[in-house]
């Protein structure tokens, strides 16, 4: 394999941890829910993941239970925010923080174990054409899924029913509740979707990218996916193209030094926290971009009798 | 019967005062039941977390040594959440607060001087507000998402000070170990209890507490601050200076913070290390909200926080429980204190057929 495939394919890697949270991210976001737990979801999933997988031996029991996972501290958030009401960024920084001490603690004996990993799915013939076909033929099953998973989402967003009236609860919650839509019922979906999504974000990071489970091993992925979410202005196609950009960031370190520029490595390692500030002072400069494309009652609680 | 939630007509003064007791109870027994879960006796562990790390004069001390950064940065944090400026990179601002200040104390290396200390105190917290300075001027001239922006920069203040530890800052004499000189005698806070590492950092943090309590009550900006957020409109419509409250909430939260960082790496550290607090900067959060964002309230919170860190670390020793059993705990009270918070604003109530108060009301199916 060349230079250049592999570095696309270390890009892809990176990206699709990010691309699954922030898809997620952007479903919850769209029916006006902020959350901002993604960082703890992903981390609970990727430990509930690697667990089960380590103790079973099956890797898609492993995703599986990292999407359970993800949606289950997701139910916890939608508990919170949108039965008992509860402030929408006090409660996403406490499923952050709870997620750190729960992962923490569910990892305990489960840092020494090593993996397998996944293989990747290899068709015969067309994966062996140079350069195109290790990367469009040659990849893991989990990145195919994420562009399945992202024609679904757009197609949902912008071709469905469903879709529209997602958008819609996003917009205006209170005339979808006066035409008699279920809000708060839609959105503790949005929620579920968000978090099963952060899930298997968490279950791509642990189980295929690394594979290795690490005490905070996203270190920062959920902020970034939400950051990306802003940075795309809420539109699927954009938060795709940003997460292979903050992929190829990522990998970036790796290759800067190889090429034998002499800079500290924590230099490097902080270009990806960086690029997202930089990234997100670009997209908000102008006020209106927000304001125009953000779902208008987001992170406000809302309550049928108001 | 069916339950219904309904909003009451005035917020609940009483509830705002029992949803923290509420929810720290709620936390004890969801710890009861967590160990008896994990097969253990409920009582011992209880005893683990919460009697045996203070059942002496040291133990005493330490819940003072890890209660004053938590209260200093909560009563920082807290001057920000009022007026919903929500920094949440306090655990940055008190990284760069360690990194400056301690950067003075390498720099004062072996100099002796009454000045030094304060140097650095001053130094601690200029660093810090230089770090929460980046997501005021960011915010405030561009628009930027305070929370993403802060939060990163976590990241990046990490990142510094283990570059600074690892390279040009590394102790000369320390074996190649990521780790600075130990500080001088003149660069370090004075024990102000006999027999614990109780210091002088604890005094800070009450003088914080009091011009906290001042700022919020006293102070026309504080006032300011306090009716943005509750009223954002009614702020605007007001007249009073947005940019102004976003840049004093994160500068005074990035002081706090800094000057914490500053208190532990000259106090119970004593030199510059890779890493300088225990989360502290994260925790700091619950800490205000469970507070209710008043400086008493916070003073208090501080404490049982701090508990909480010295009941994981003597869970560790004694159960054999993993230290990480504190995050847990401190999310799900923080989990519980947002949920009871539903009753300052909301009551439930049994419903009743077109909301008629009727004594005898028909047996109606559960839904």
């Amino acid at each position: 394999m060349d230079t250049f495939t592999a570095i696309v394919l270390a890009t892809l890697g990176a990206g699709t941890p990010l691309v699954f949270a922030a898809l997620g991210e952007l479903i919850t976001e769209k029916s006006g829910v902020l959350n901002l737990g993604v960082e703890g979801m992903m981390l609970v999933g990727a430990v509930c993941g690697f667990a089960v997988a380590a103790d079973s031996g099956s890797i898609w029991l492993g995703v599986l239970t990292a999407v359970a996972a993800g949606a289950a501290m997701a139910l916890v958030f939608a508990v919170l925010t949108l039965t008992f009401q509860a402030n929408q960024v006090a409660s996403g920084l406490a499923l952050t923080i709870f997620g750190i001490g729960l992962s923490a603690f569910i990892g305990l004996g489960y840092t020494s174990v090593a993996l397998d990993g996944m293989d990747p799915v290899r068709i015969p013939v067309l994966s062996d054409i140079p350069v195109v076909g290790p990367l469009l033929f040659g990849l893991d099953p989990l990145m195919y899924l994420s562009f399945a998973l992202f024609g679904a989402v757009t197609w949902f967003l912008y071709r469905s029913k469903a879709g529209l009236l997602l958008r819609g609860i996003g917009e205006a919650p209170d005339s979808a509740h006066a035409i008699g839509y279920p809000v708060i019922r839609i959105r503790y979906l949005a929620v579920l979707f968000g978090g099963a999504m952060a899930g298997l974000g968490g279950a791509y990071l642990a189980l295929v990218y690394t594979p290795l489970w690490v005490e905070e091993m996203t270190a920062g992925r959920g902020w970034i996916a939400l950051a990306l979410v802003v940075f795309s202005t809420w539109r699927p196609g954009r938060v795709m193209l940003g997460a292979y950009l903050f992929g190829g960031v990522t990998i970036l370190q790796f290759h800067v030094q190889g090429l034998g520029i002499d800079l500290p490595s924590q230099l490097l390692s902080m270009l990806p926290y960086l690029a997202t500030i930089f990234v997100l002072v670009l997209i908000s400069r102008d006020i209106n971009t927000i304001r125009l494309n953000a779902p208008a009652s987001i992170g406000q609680a809302f309550h049928p009798s108001n | 019967m069916r339950i219904r939630i309904e909003p009451r007509a005035q917020p609940s003064r009483l509830m705002g005062w029992l949803s923290p007791l509420l929810a720290v109870v709620l936390t004890l027994v969801t710890g009861f039941l967590f160990s008896a879960f994990l097969g253990m006796n409920p009582v011992d562990a209880f005893h683990a977390f919460f009697v045996a790390p203070v059942d002496d004069l040291y133990g005493l001390g330490e819940l003072g040594v890890k209660a004053a950064p938590l209260a200093l940065i909560a009563v920082g944090l807290a001057i920000g959440f009022r007026s919903n400026v929500w920094n949440i990179g306090a655990e940055g601002q008190l990284t760069f607060g360690a990194l400056v200040g301690g950067g003075v104390a390498l720099w004062a290396y072996e100099m002796e001087g009454a000045w030094i200390l304060p140097a650095m105190i001053l130094a601690g917290a200029l660093g810090g507000m230089a770090w929460a300075s980046i997501p005021a001027f960011l915010r405030t001239r561009f628009n930027t998402n305070e929370i993403l922006v802060s939060l990163m920069l976590n990241y990046v203040a990490l990142l510094c000070l283990s570059y600074l530890v690892h390279g040009p800052w590394r102790d000369p004499e320390g074996f190649n170990f990521p780790e600075s000189r130990l500080f001088s005698e003149s660069a370090m806070l004075p024990v102000i209890l006999e027999d614990t590492r109780l210091h002088a950092g604890a005094l800070l943090a009450l003088v914080a507490v009091g011009l906290g309590w001042v700022f919020v009550k006293k102070s026309f900006i504080g006032y300011q601050m306090q009716v943005a957020g509750l009223a954002d409109t009614a702020a605007r419509y007001a007249g009073f200076n947005r940019k102004r409250m976003i840049w004093m909430g994160l500068l005074i939260g990035g002081a706090a913070a800094g000057i914490a960082g500053l208190c532990e790496v000259a106090g119970p550290i004593g030199q510059l290390l890779p890493s300088v607090s225990p989360g502290y900067g994260y925790a700091a959060i619950i800490v205000a909200f469970v507070g209710r964002l008043h400086p008493v309230g916070i003073l208090l919170a501080s404490l049982l926080m701090s508990l909480l860190y010295l009941g994981g670390e003597s869970a560790q020793m004694e159960l054999g429980l993993p230290s990480a059993v504190t995050g847990v705990f401190q999310g799900v009270l923080l989990f519980y204190l947002l949920a009871a918070d539903l009753f300052i604003n909301f009551r439930i109530r049994g419903a009743t057929p077109q909301g008629l108060r009727s004594p005898s009301k028909p047996a109606e199916a559960s839904s």
